[in-house]
């Protein structure tokens, strides 16, 4: 069977999209690099979303309006994320995460 | 013939998809990553294809790599200075980062590698766009007009955190 027309080898591909996205958001200390690693977790989640949808789901309507739902979000989120960052740049001068510590007691 | 070509083209999309996700992790510079994670999207929407949804790929290009990515050009261009050197990586963080995300990334590969996943035992065979805005609209329209209101919410208060917060002009 072609490897496309197999469960796994989505599976696997959201594994790694998930996991290069957790490395990122471990290891970066850009606030914008942080965005685009947990952007790239949300995708591993819709890849997943839709690959049941595809080979198990009993109708096909709902996981393609549950990847819909992932990308409002998304996009929701990346909006506030995105000014809450113009803002600290412009309290702080920088948007290094390890400076923005002003709540530590 | 045309087996050889969907399965070529197939591994042309995960190649996108894994390499536009190792740049966008990877890179140094910021613009590079923001490129990389186009690449890496784009890779996504024809995975989405793959899977018998063009809607949902075409929607995933307009939202995706045409608003969310854009989006992100501004922020940068609205702060750090791109001419400015990087400061140095500490090894110990890149190393510990490593370390976790290889520990969950081994966790979850034996996870999809053991489980047996069963079919759901009776399956309808409608992708058609009808039948999701069908759903969209009767089902689940309550979490339709949700997502809206949280669209509008995060608007207003992307407006107000950017402009400085409560109380300044």
């Amino acid at each position: 069977m072609a490897a496309f027309n197999q469960l796994n080898t989505y599976l696997y591909l959201a594994v790694i999209l998930f996991c290069l996205g957790l490395y990122g958001v471990l290891s970066r200390r850009n606030l914008i690099a942080v965005l685009i690693s947990v952007e790239l977790m949300l995708n591993a989640a819709s890849i997943n979303f839709m690959a049941f949808n595809r080979f198990l789901a009993p109708h096909p309507a709902v996981g393609q309006i549950v990847a819909l739902f992932i990308m409002a979000v998304a996009a929701a989120e990346a909006a506030i994320a995105l000014s809450i960052i113009v803002a600290l740049y412009r309290k702080l001068k920088s948007i290094n995460i390890e400076q923005a510590n002003e709540l530590r007691g | 013939m045309s087996l050889l070509v969907a399965t070529l083209s197939f591994y042309l999309v995960v190649a996108a998809t894994v390499v536009g996700a190792v740049i966008a992790v990877a890179a140094r510079n910021i613009f590079h990553n923001v490129l990389g994670l186009a690449l890496s999207l784009i890779g996504v929407a024809g995975l989405f294809l793959y899977l018998n949804s063009p809607f949902v790929a075409l929607m995933q290009i307009l939202i995706y790599v045409g608003a969310i990515t854009i989006a992100i050009c501004f922020a940068i261009m609205l702060s750090q200075p791109l001419y400015l050197p990087a400061p140095p990586r500490n090894p110990l963080k890149i190393q510990g980062a490593a370390f976790g995300a290889g520990l969950i990334f081994i966790f979850l590969g034996l996870l999809t590698r053991q489980t047996v996943w069963t079919p759901a035992a009776e399956r309808v065979n409608d992708w058609s766009i009808t039948t999701i805005g069908h759903y969209l609209l009767t089902q689940y329209v309550v979490i339709f007009e949700l997502i809206s209101l949280l669209l509008l919410v995060a608007m207003l208060g992307a407006i107000v955190t950017a402009r400085g917060g409560r109380g300044s002009a």
